[in-house]
């Protein structure tokens, strides 16, 4: 096979969400990543140039390169989730370049609900800021268990070592209780592209990873794959063979937790009903083994009444089924929470008619702290009481992003209100 | 198998996204153009609904201005596949009197817009399936994989659904409808790995051959009838191939010697040029172009 293509076939796929504002250099540290890992082309780098020159600046203004819609362009903000991409020998990335102020919580939350790594990007002349605080709870509650901390700015304090130890040593005094498995810092100069994707010249003191290198060998989650088998059934389809006297039904969907073999004991919820996996198939055949992440079409030995939105899941370890439960939910709509709203919660592949019965206390996420609550309002991240009309089949968000995780829509706009992890 | 690598990472995501387009969208649709990026979306959905037919029609929006190998290649694949396509031309659009063209050789890209609103009209879609990927452009990384378009076809960027986890929503009222783009993820290099990977026939124009053109800036302008050379340009035959395949009279070829697929994917992972910087005049006219025609329903 050839060498391109073997190499192409053969990276891993890394997911990471870059948390900071402009002023921390993070436009220009997202700039530097791509245009250091030749990821810029001529003509976007021509095109940059140009609107540098516009406006007065000498030298490429590296963070254009992230610059998205003309209404950003006007204001001189990011309003929402841009996904970059970029690739090394070793890994293909997807950036979530979300902004970083206060107002913007909830495009945090939509960035770091895929991630599997985040960068905490800090000013090193500032150190631990409310919004570093901000940032590291969201991620931390999003699920992420890995932090790289792009200590930014080394060539406002001339590169010197004690001031990134210092900054470094008080996130890890802030950080440390939140249980994450990695926090790993790199000292850098996103503007003058030290310790990014080259070493550079001036910082012989650290011998770490240059921000490129942990990258490439920080640990993929991979979690999900010991959870216990969880597998939605997203839709049903019946076939009959020729050579067949009954149809077969085929129950396609995701494997979204653990794995599963053939002739695997299976509870299909929320029936309760117990079988085993007849067969695993796929457009290129059948296997025996299907892991987190892969879609598949199942069918099963027993003859069972299954439709979209029922779960197929490890018969000695099934999830909690049931209509009422605790979650924190991250509010995204302009309009508060109005009680007198038919909301629908969707779960996997499972909508339901949905309501919040009762505010526990709202997060505030600057202090860490608890405080009695009311209403809901536009970035709020409340603990609140759930029922829903049929029961579904969870895992606690914390054991089981995927099957943890719910959204609420609002019945009549059909938008999206709301994100919840079940607690 | 213990690890997914990338490509089956992003596929096995493909695969999920149309499943939920089929269980959540009442009348939904693929768009295919006979381009690279729909042949992949025409695998994807044999990968997630085979041995059944696919839940949804083939719709072409035929802007007239087409390279014929590309339409062969079209009516070929669906019917290899045994699909169902609906095609519908800008040209009776224009005939209707919905849009205008000042001669018969301006680019009818932007056109399309009007014959896509109108054809998702005719028969009422509430979900269009596309092959537009994140990487194509800047306001292109900005989209939701279920991009939600009101009873305009318009696009609002500054409001736009949440798009949390792998939690889709595409609930519409009458009228309106999700434009959906399986692939958003993928970029050129991925979608040449897969093409070698499943083995997928292309138009051969994708492949590096002879043809007349002209130097237009950093472009390379083929010579056609809707794009005859200028006074005091030179016609040269080069060999080329095409990157994208739209409209002939603002798609260009770049110089290639590129004659199979793995070729094409050493040229695309050390390219210098984007993908449409190289060979979409649409796209050159302005910082906002693609924003601006997605604000009126492009997709």
């Amino acid at each position: 096979m050839d060498q391109t293509l073997n190499m192409e076939q053969h990276t891993e796929l890394l997911r990471f969400i870059t948390c900071g504002s402009v002023d921390d250099g993070k436009s220009t540290l997202i700039g530097r990543l791509l245009y250091d890992s030749k990821a810029i082309f001529e003509d976007q780098m021509a095109a940059i140039t140009a609107t540098s020159q516009r406006r007065g600046m000498s030298e490429a203004d590296l963070a254009l390169l992230t610059d998205g819609l003309q209404a950003e362009r006007e204001q001189g903000i990011t309003i929402d989730v841009a996904y970059r991409y970029f690739s090394t020998p070793k890994r293909r990335f997807i950036i979530a370049d979300t902004p970083g102020h206060e107002q913007y919580t909830r495009n945090m939350v939509t960035g770091a609900s895929t991630a599997d790594v985040a960068i905490i990007l800090m000013d090193v002349r500032k150190g631990v800021l409310p919004q570093t605080r901000r940032h590291t709870h969201i991620v931390r509650l999003l699920g992420i268990r890995q932090i790289v901390l792009a200590i930014n700015k080394m060539d406002l304090v001339d590169f010197d070592e004690t001031a990134f130890n210092e900054v470094y040593q008080s996130f890890l005094n802030f950080a440390n209780p939140l249980g994450f498995d990695d926090i790993i810092a790199v000292p850098m100069s996103a503007l003058q592209g030290d310790m990014v994707v080259d070493r550079g010249q001036s910082m012989p003191w650290y011998t770490g990873n240059t921000l490129i290198e942990v990258l490439e060998t920080v640990k993929v989650d991979e979690n999900i794959q010991h959870a216990p088998f969880r597998f939605p059934v997203q839709l049903v389809n019946r076939v009959r063979n020729s050579d067949e006297l009954h149809e077969r039904r085929l129950y396609l969907g995701r494997v979204e937790s653990g794995q599963v073999s053939v002739g695997d004991n299976v509870v299909v919820l929320p029936a309760g009903e117990s079988t085993r996996i007849a067969s695993i198939d796929t457009f290129d055949g059948a296997i025996d083994t299907a892991i987190a992440g892969q879609s598949v079409t199942i069918t099963l030995e027993k003859q069972i009444d299954i439709s979209r939105g029922d779960m197929i899941a490890a018969e000695d370890n099934p999830p909690h089924t049931d209509k009422a439960f605790s979650a924190l939910i991250c509010w995204f709509s302009n309009a508060g929470l109005d009680i007198n709203k038919r909301l629908l919660l969707r779960h996997g592949t499972q909508t339901v008619a949905t309501k919040i019965a009762a505010l526990e206390y709202k997060l505030d996420i600057n202090q860490s702290i608890h405080v009695p609550t009311e209403k809901i309002a536009m970035n709020d991240i409340v603990k609140v009481m759930i029922r829903v009309q049929q029961p579904i089949n969870m895992d606690r968000y914390e054991n089981n992003r995927p099957n943890g995780s719910f959204i609420i829509i609002d019945e009549l706009s059909n938008d999206t209100v709301a994100a919840g992890m079940i607690a | 198998m213990s690890v997914l690598n990338h490509l089956d990472r992003l596929e096995s995501e493909a695969i999920h996204i149309m499943r939920e387009v089929a269980a959540q969208s009442n009348n939904p649709a693929l768009l295919f153009s006979g381009g690279k990026d729909s042949i992949v979306l025409l695998r994807l959905a044999e990968k997630a609904f085979r041995p059944l037919s696919f839940p949804f029609p083939l719709v072409h929006i035929d802007t007239g201005h087409n390279f014929s190998e590309v339409i062969q290649f079209r009516d070929r694949r669906v019917a290899e596949l045994n699909e169902r396509l609906i095609v519908r031309s800008v040209e009776d659009t224009i005939k209707q009197g919905r849009a205008r063209v000042k001669s018969d050789t301006d680019s009818r890209n932007a056109l399309q817009a009007i014959t896509l609103v109108d054809t998702i009209n005719e028969f009422q879609f509430d979900a269009c399936i596309g092959g537009a990927r994140r990487d194509e452009e800047k306001a292109r990384a900005k989209e939701r994989i279920f991009s939600f378009r009101d009873e305009f076809g318009a696009w609002d960027p500054k409001n736009q659904r949440p798009e949390i986890w792998n939690l889709y929503n595409a609930r519409v009222h009458p009228g309106e409808n999700m434009r959906v783009f399986p692939i958003s993820n993928w970029t050129e290099l991925d979608v040449w790995s897969y093409i070698a990977r499943e083995n997928l026939a292309v138009p051969d124009i994708y492949y590096a051959h002879r043809r007349q053109v002209v130097r237009r800036g950093i472009q390379l302008v083929p010579v056609t009838h809707l794009t005859p050379p200028r006074d005091n340009e030179t016609v040269e035959e080069l060999w080329v191939r095409f990157r994208t395949v739209g409209d002939i009279t603002c798609t260009c070829p770049v110089a290639s010697e590129a004659k199979d697929v793995q070729a094409i994917i050493a040229e695309t992972a050390i390219t210098s040029v984007t993908e449409r910087g190289a060979t979409r005049m649409d796209d050159q006219t302005s910082e906002a172009s693609m924003e601006l025609r997605k604000k009126q329903g492009y997709f």
